[in-house]
């Protein structure tokens, strides 16, 4: 039996972040009433012409200088010619031949392959098509609200090996575009979208198999299932001897299965050729520069960063720098308090600021806490002035107003009481009022000291500090016994 | 009208005649021209309309320039805001567009007075108007006699003495090769030096809008009206409008080329008005000069122009405007067929099969690409003879205005009517062709005068001084 390689290349449609299409000025936003925001250009009709949108270009740019790709200075839109009702002139504007970015590429991480580099072939901007909504009796609908909105096409060489590795690429990705502000790269809305191509071949080959296209994958765990099947039935086929053909696929998700669409003899002849109405698109040197330097650092690099030089382990980093808002935040709370504190602020962040977030239904850019707060609180803990339990207290207090820790323990009276003899005393009332406990315990039932210190935290309201607690705790246990003696 | 624009802008402002005046002649002379088939669509209401409000602008001293009251004709493929844009094209017979061509705008914005959309070739795809689906243009000197094409409606517009002024459109000579048989002047502009926004596509490479005149003052007034940058058309250049007016008088000393290839195969007649126009120059030198790549033009030309086209035009698929036809049963396919082969003319369809096979895969290389070799070639051509020389001079067109139906049996005898114009519009170079004598039936000649790229001051300047030494 052979051992087959999956090869799988990757082509995905981002919408890049502008305000206005690509060649018009119609606004871009999401769910407006059918053909509201359409003009005679974006309509396709008569004597319109395309006026190129700088914004796209620039961050067409920025994502190609992202992916440390080469961005060139004079790229050509072209003209893909096809007849659909959805798309208004009859072809879509793209750029075939010269794409303003080629090479670069991507890390991406998997635990059945660790850390590899995924090679892209190239980045084109071009415009979005309609949407057709194919009604009953043959009817069908058209809404060209999404006519003409631009997009960056981002084509990957033939270097992914799996399901789980074609996911972690989209999420590189997805993470790259986010982090650079070139796209929302939101799946629901149809801002993010996948191609994937895959073939096998016998390992150790060097040619590649016969590829199929599986279309418009909308979600990462339809990319994950629609690989999976296809890897699968072309499996299935090599291993009965068979040939796979060449063909494009979409993919069932209800069936969990890819399903055919036409085969290579169907292919459209996109009669492509270079589009008179727009003049080769020329990039200032000087700004290409610039652009580079406003670069951000991005969540690869920022991630090893965290976990080389602050000892976080790699999953928590991951989710640290998952968002560039939050990671920007992280950053400054442990910039603030010191990269002694690094390891706390981490367990702070990944623990009651998430969830505060996710309670509040809020982005980390709404982070409403000025970051070095949390490094005052967490120092407050580690001084020994509350207890763990008192500080989140005191978080949700912070939260609100981005409150001072130390005023607000102050205000509330929660300063952790860490005075022997008034803790002594406060354990002396809890063993009287518990004569039944003790005498259990003194009979050897030892695990009820939780119970005790339970009961001194509740009398002083959580203030005691408990490892002292429980320390003087023993102590009045065994100067009972030695009272009895 | 007779009248040059220059003369009725005098007269206007002199209150010898008002805008309203002028514009009753128009619409009357329009209307007794029907014979012609000269107009599409005439708009009395927004002529009369515009022609009050010149008045009154006159009238209370405000001067929106040479332009300001004078009747003009409109091509049928420049959209204007609530009047029909028919492309002289089934398809489009009831189209209205809701905007008007940066041209138009520059029209009203100058004050000039808009009667009407002329008749043309289908969608600028000719050289005799012959090819429209609101039948022919006669040519105003012989009702027997094509005015040429694509722009055969503005150009007969002028010749009639309908209007003395006229907006065309030229693709491969559209504007040149009808103004020299009707016995106008036309002007081609340099590629960009006028806005496309709102001109219907033919070529998008090759299209510009250019003026038709009743004499050489007039087009650049017209072209002054309407030349410069545009934000609604990035091809467009950002070099300002020249002065177009201020340098026809001048007669300084001139560097005339004359291309072999334009002038061995001409005819006794033809070589004897080239002549006459070389005379009219006055003070010139001529140089002989060589546009090798000449005989590839034509072959070039309508590769590129109808790959263009094939695309340009699959907009018009009857979903969202123009005429539809759904055969029932046939689903969308059908529809798109039925829509286009009734929509469409026969030259039309011709041209974008042709367009959609050179685009092909697997042929792509064979025609697109070469014809873009060949372009480049061409474009090389004129700028090596413009190292030496201030312009090239030649005939508009080959032959005089031919007899309406003589050519159309035979695509490829039509497209050679185009020989000379078409070098300087793959080129990109503003062109101009001016009245050179008529030949033994009394029919025009138009000589051809080529500049290098925005150097329309300069070829006008030079169609003056032709002007002059035939007055």
């Amino acid at each position: 039996m052979t051992a087959w390689e999956t090869v799988i290349g990757l082509e995905v449609h981002a919408q890049l972040k502008t305000a206005t299409k690509l060649f018009c000025g119609c606004p871009t936003t999401f769910g407006a009433t059918a053909n509201h925001q359409t003009c005679p250009l974006c309509l396709g009709m008569p004597g319109t012409l395309p006026v190129l949108n700088r914004r796209a270009v620039e961050l067409a740019a920025l994502l190609g200088l992202a992916v440390e790709g080469t961005v060139h200075v004079r790229s050509v839109f072209d003209r893909k010619n096809y007849f659909y009702p959805d798309l208004p002139k009859g072809y879509q504007i793209t750029q075939m031949d010269h794409p303003i970015v080629t090479g670069g590429g991507l890390w991406v991480e998997t635990e059945e392959r660790g850390r590899r580099f995924i090679r892209l072939t190239r980045i084109h901007m071009e415009e979005d098509a309609g949407m057709s909504a194919h009604g009953g009796a043959g009817t069908t609908r058209v809404d060209l609200n999404r006519s003409g909105t631009p997009l960056c096409e981002i084509v990957s060489e033939p270097d992914v090996r799996s399901a789980a590795e074609a996911m972690a690429y989209l999420k590189a990705l997805r993470s790259v575009l986010r982090y650079t502000g070139t796209s929302d790269g939101n799946m629901e809305e149809g801002s993010f979208r996948c191609d994937a191509n895959i073939s096998l071949r016998p390992v150790g080959a060097e040619e590649f198999g016969t590829r199929v296209e599986i279309k418009n994958l909308n979600s990462f765990r339809f990319v994950g299932q629609a690989i999976d099947h296809e890897v699968r039935r072309q499996g299935a086929i090599l291993e009965s001897g068979g040939t796979v053909e060449q063909q494009t696929r979409r993919f069932d998700s209800k069936a969990g299965v890819t399903v055919f669409m036409r085969g290579k003899e169907d292919a459209h002849d996109y009669r492509y050729f270079p589009e008179p109405d727009l003049l080769p698109l020329e990039l200032d040197e000087a700004w290409l520069a610039q652009l580079a330097g406003s670069l951000p650092e991005l969540a690869d690099s920022r991630a090893r960063r965290f976990a080389s030089d602050w000892g976080l382990s790699a999953v928590d980093a991951a989710i640290l720098v998952a968002d560039r808002e939050l990671a920007e935040w992280f950053e400054a709370a442990v910039e603030a308090a010191g990269p002694e504190a690094a390891k706390a602020l981490s367990n702070w962040t990944l623990g009651e600021v998430l969830r505060q977030l996710k309670e509040d239904g809020l982005d980390p850019a709404a982070i409403p806490l000025a970051p070095g707060r949390l490094g005052q609180l967490a120092a407050l803990v580690a001084a020994g002035d509350i207890s763990s339990s008192i500080a989140k207290k005191v978080f949700a207090e912070m939260w609100c107003n981005d409150g001072d820790p130390a005023e607000i323990i102050e205000a509330k009276g929660w300063k952790q009481i860490s005075d022997t003899s008034a803790i002594d005393a406060e354990i002396a009332k809890v063993l009287a009022a518990n004569p039944k406990q003790v005498e259990q315990y003194r009979g050897g039932k030892t695990q009820l000291k939780g119970f005790f210190v339970g009961q001194v935290m509740r009398a002083t309201r959580g203030q005691a500090n408990p490892k002292l607690a429980a320390e003087r705790l023993v102590h009045a246990l065994v100067d009972l016994d030695n009272d009895e003696v | 009208m007779s009248a040059t624009a220059s003369e009725l802008a005098a007269a206007l402002r002199a209150g010898t005649v008002t805008s309203a005046e002028l514009c009753e002649q128009a619409l009357a002379a329009a209307e007794g021209a029907s014979d012609l088939g000269i107009f599409i669509t005439l708009d009395p209401a927004g002529a009369r309309a515009a022609a009050a409000q010149a008045d009154a602008e006159i009238a209370a001293g405000q001067d929106r320039g040479p332009l300001h009251g004078i009747p003009i004709a409109l091509k049928d493929n420049l959209c204007t805001e609530g009047l029909r844009t028919t492309c002289a094209s089934r398809l489009l017979r009831d189209w209205i567009a809701p905007y008007d061509a940066t041209v138009v705008q520059r029209l009203r914005d100058a004050g000039a007075v808009a009667i009407g959309k002329t008749n043309m070739d289908e969608f600028a795809m000719g050289s005799s108007n012959e090819n429209s689906a609101f039948g022919p243009v006669r040519n105003p000197r012989d009702p027997s006699r094509v005015p040429g094409g694509s722009s055969g409606g503005s150009a007969a517009a002028v010749a009639a003495g309908i209007v003395p002024l006229a907006l065309g459109s030229d693709t491969g000579g559209s504007v040149r090769q009808p103004a020299a048989l009707c016995g106008v002047v036309g002007l081609k502009p340099s590629w960009g030096r006028v806005s496309r926004y709102g001109l219907v596509a033919f070529g998008s490479s090759l299209d510009q809008v250019g003026p038709i005149a009743n004499d050489v003052a007039g087009a650049a007034a017209l072209l002054q009206a309407i030349a410069g940058p545009d934000p609604l058309d990035s091809t467009c250049s950002g070099e300002p409008a020249g002065d177009y007016s201020a340098g026809l008088g001048g007669d300084a000393p001139l560097r005339v080329g004359l291309p072999r290839e334009y002038v061995d195969e001409l005819s006794t007649e033809a070589r004897a008005a080239l002549d006459a126009g070389l005379a009219a120059l006055g003070d010139i030198e001529v140089v002989d000069v060589s546009l090798p790549h000449t005989s590839f033009a034509i072959a070039t030309y309508y590769v590129l122009a109808s790959a263009e086209a094939s695309t340009n035009l699959s907009r018009f698929d009857g979903v969202r405007y123009g005429a539809r036809i759904e055969p029932g049963g046939e689903g969308l396919d059908g529809m798109y067929t039925a829509t286009r082969s009734d929509g469409f003319g026969a030259e039309v369809q011709r041209r974008i099969l042709l367009g959609t096979f050179a685009l092909s895969s697997g042929y792509y290389d064979a025609y697109y690409g070469k014809a873009q070799t060949a372009r480049e070639a061409i474009r090389g051509d004129f700028v090596a003879a413009f190292a030496d020389v201030d312009v090239l001079v030649g005939l508009t067109a080959p032959t005089t205005a031919f007899p309406l139906g003589s050519k159309t049996a035979d695509p490829v005898q039509m497209y050679l009517s185009d020989i000379f114009t078409i070098p300087a519009s793959l080129a990109g170079l503003p062109a101009i062709s001016v009245p050179v004598g008529t030949d033994g039936d009394g029919l025009p000649w138009g000589l051809h005068l080529i500049g290098p790229e925005l150097a329309e001051a300069r070829v006008l300047s030079a169609a003056a001084r032709v002007e002059r030494g035939l007055a």
